[in-house]
């Protein structure tokens, strides 16, 4: 008699083991169309680059693949925690400053930055494995932050962020044997092909999406739109916040290591209040909850600062040649980007994503 | 020692002051306001002829104190006022982030536009000359603008108190930061509301740009997100929406920068701030809510 029930009881687990399998697979099935379409958009951006070979447009959509880089990275926290971050910005700086330290001429090192310990005043990696180092260094940094900071929700959660961030600038800014205090630390090796950058952002496009069906970014999704609910059902919520912010400090190192990559100076300040605010516009313009709109809202606010840049510096139309006077390119921008917000409070994208089928919520 | 308690009193009451000023506009309408810091920095501009040269060129600012006074507030409210008329009327439903993001987007325009008119370089004037000379307080030499700031500070904060507390639309506003739906259907106002709340916002950033730019003798298009950033966490701080908390933290957040100033290590010392960030996590963990927690705020199941 028992011999026959736990007969049955392990075929019942391994039933529903091999049921939730599928539904995972029928998960990833269903939404892997949208990473893939996000890639595409960028390889076909990029491949045009490519095609035109003018080389202050190939710097223009690198600096716009960064921007994927951070602004997917916000999103992994962001977008499916709910809670609006202002610290991650400081991941972006560990990480942009872990690759100098790593990919600089030892000699330039040793005068430049002397407080360095021996063995990383030795090292010089090949940028893509600082990259990789950076991004683990970003990680491990969101894991010892967020395991004080998830404790806390809403906006004191924010604001504790925001603390982080001036923290971490301050220290770097004042740390003058290891970092070169505000002034700019330069010798990074300049990397100008567009690939590197491109494989960054693919792959920041697909951790994003396997966070966002796994196990924890699904719990975390539903912390984000029904917390009591969710965490009467089990979930632990300031466990999944944590998984996710590590992930995102993760990726932001990766974006700030390819930053310091494609311009080869770094200073604190260019990991500050303005980069901060600039990403979160673009995620919140492209809908904070969805990974199609952060990536949306990159391409589409850089081009429009490109656009209003170019018309800055003179449009010919004929004889004539029109020219808008310095500082509408930001008047426009911010204008624009209260329009876009008061007719779509929740984003370009709102909540959705974008697929092949029509009317596919990503709740 | 007196020395230091004034610098802490007078760096505290401007914290103090532009956390009010956030504080007010977040208990009507949930409301982070970014742009406070550029209203502060319009303020101080207004004082200028608008002009590109490295020179200032005083304008208002030639203006007796008791006609200056006034005229800078009411810059300070005209412009928080046209603020909520033109924008953020518009995002009186919106999530909170969505409204975050839009004032920091209005702050940036009112930057820019600053900038267009008057360049980014930093300017010198003399404000109110008279009230940088040092005085005598019980053995102590202090300058007479730091004893005002705090005079001044005290009489801003008793006024609201009477304010808030006598007057009708005081106690209208009060109800409307406790439950702001349940105001209205007993009758009270919104838009009035809303735009009195934008306007004594305002005019409190009128009052910081004034102490502030005598204090510091420049006028910088920057000068009013360094304060913005503390006023804000101690908005945070005091209980998000808790006026009373959101003063109290402003003086504790001067406190701490200016006893940190003193007391910390020599080698310590650039990294003051980084310690009083970290002191703002900490008060964060044990009371999430703020100091004062503001009734209503938190979301009932």
């Amino acid at each position: 008699m028992s011999a026959v029930s736990s007969a049955t009881e392990t075929s019942l687990t391994g039933e529903v083991i091999a049921a939730k399998k599928q539904a995972r697979f029928a998960l990833a099935r269903k939404t892997i169309v949208t990473p893939i379409l996000l890639s595409l958009l960028l390889i076909a951006i990029t491949l045009i680059t490519v095609m035109t070979g003018s080389r202050p447009f190939n710097q223009t959509v690198i600096d716009v693949l960064v921007r994927v880089i951070f602004v997917v990275g916000l999103y992994i926290f962001i977008g499916n925690s709910g809670v609006l971050s202002f610290g991650h910005i400081g991941f972006t700086c560990l990480g942009a400053y872990a690759a100098a330290w790593l990919t600089i001429n030892p000699i330039m090192k040793s005068s430049a930055l002397p407080g360095l310990p021996d063995w990383l005043l030795q090292t010089r990696l090949i940028y893509w494995q600082a990259a990789i180092l950076a991004a683990l260094f970003a990680g491990v940094a969101a894991l010892i932050f967020g395991k004080v900071l998830m404790r806390l929700s809403g906006i004191a959660a924010s604001i504790a962020t925001f603390a982080v961030l001036a923290m971490i600038n301050t220290i770097y800014s004042n740390w003058d044997s290891v970092t070169g205090g505000t002034s700019s630390v330069v010798g990074i090796p300049i990397i100008r092909t567009i690939w590197p950058y491109l494989i960054g952002a693919v792959a920041a496009i697909f951790i994003a999406w396997a966070h966002a069906i796994s196990r924890s970014g699904l719990a975390l999704r539903a912390a984000r739109d029904e917390p009591t609910a969710a965490a009467a059902s089990g979930v632990d919520i300031p466990k999944e916040r944590l998984v996710a912010f590590v992930v995102s400090g993760a990726v932001m190192g990766l974006g700030g290591a390819l930053m310091a990559h494609s311009i080869g100076v770094v200073t604190p300040d260019t990991f500050y209040l303005s980069l901060t605010f600039i990403t979160l516009s673009m995620l919140v313009v492209g809908g904070m909850g969805s990974l199609s709109g952060g990536v949306i809202g990159v391409v589409l606010l850089s081009a429009l600062i490109q656009a209003l840049r170019w018309m800055e510096g003179g449009v010919s139309l004929g004889d004539a040649t029109f020219a808008l006077p310095k500082g509408i390119q930001e008047i426009a921008l911010g204008v624009i980007m209260i329009v876009i917000l008061a007719l779509r409070p929740s984003g370009l994208m709102g909540n959705r994503e974008i697929t092949l089928t029509r009317s596919n919520r990503n709740t | 020692m007196l020395q230091t308690l004034f610098d802490a009193l007078s760096l505290g009451s401007l914290y103090a002051l532009g956390a009010l000023g956030i504080a007010l506009i977040f208990g009507v309408m949930r409301l982070v306001n970014f742009a406070h810091g550029d209203v502060i920095a319009f303020c101080v501009f207004a004082l200028l002829w608008p002009s590109t040269d490295a020179m200032a060129i005083v304008f208002a600012g030639q203006l007796p104190w008791y006609l200056l006074v006034p005229f800078v507030l009411l810059c300070g409210a005209g412009l928080s006022v046209l603020c909520e008329i033109v924008v953020f009327r518009r995002f009186r439903n919106a999530n909170p982030a969505t409204m975050m993001i839009a004032s920091f987007a209005l702050g940036f325009v009112i930057r820019y536009f600053l900038l267009m008119l008057y360049s980014s370089r930093p300017k010198s004037i003399s404000l109110l000359p008279a009230l940088s000379q040092p005085i005598e307080i019980f053995g102590a030499r202090l300058p007479l603008l730091q004893l005002i700031t705090i005079v001044a500070t005290m009489a801003i904060l008793i006024g609201l108190t009477l304010f808030l507390r006598q007057t009708r639309f005081g106690l209208e506003m009060r109800a409307a930061a406790e439950n702001f739906s349940m105001a209205r259907m007993l009758g009270v106002r919104a838009n009035r509301v809303i735009m009195g709340a934008f306007a004594l916002s305002g005019a409190l950033a009128g009052a910081i740009a004034l102490i502030f730019g005598s204090q510091t003798g420049t006028v910088d298009i920057q000068m009013g997100a360094s304060i913005m950033l503390m006023a804000f966490i101690a908005t945070v701080i005091g209980g998000l929406g808790s006026l009373g908390g959101a003063v109290l933290a402003g003086f504790l957040l001067g406190a701490a920068s200016v006893v940190m100033q003193v007391a910390l290590p020599v080698d310590a010392r650039p990294f003051r701030d980084a310690f009083v960030y970290g002191a703002v996590i900490l008060v964060l963990l044990f009371r999430p809510q703020g100091l004062i927690a503001a009734r209503g705020t938190k979301e009932r199941v």
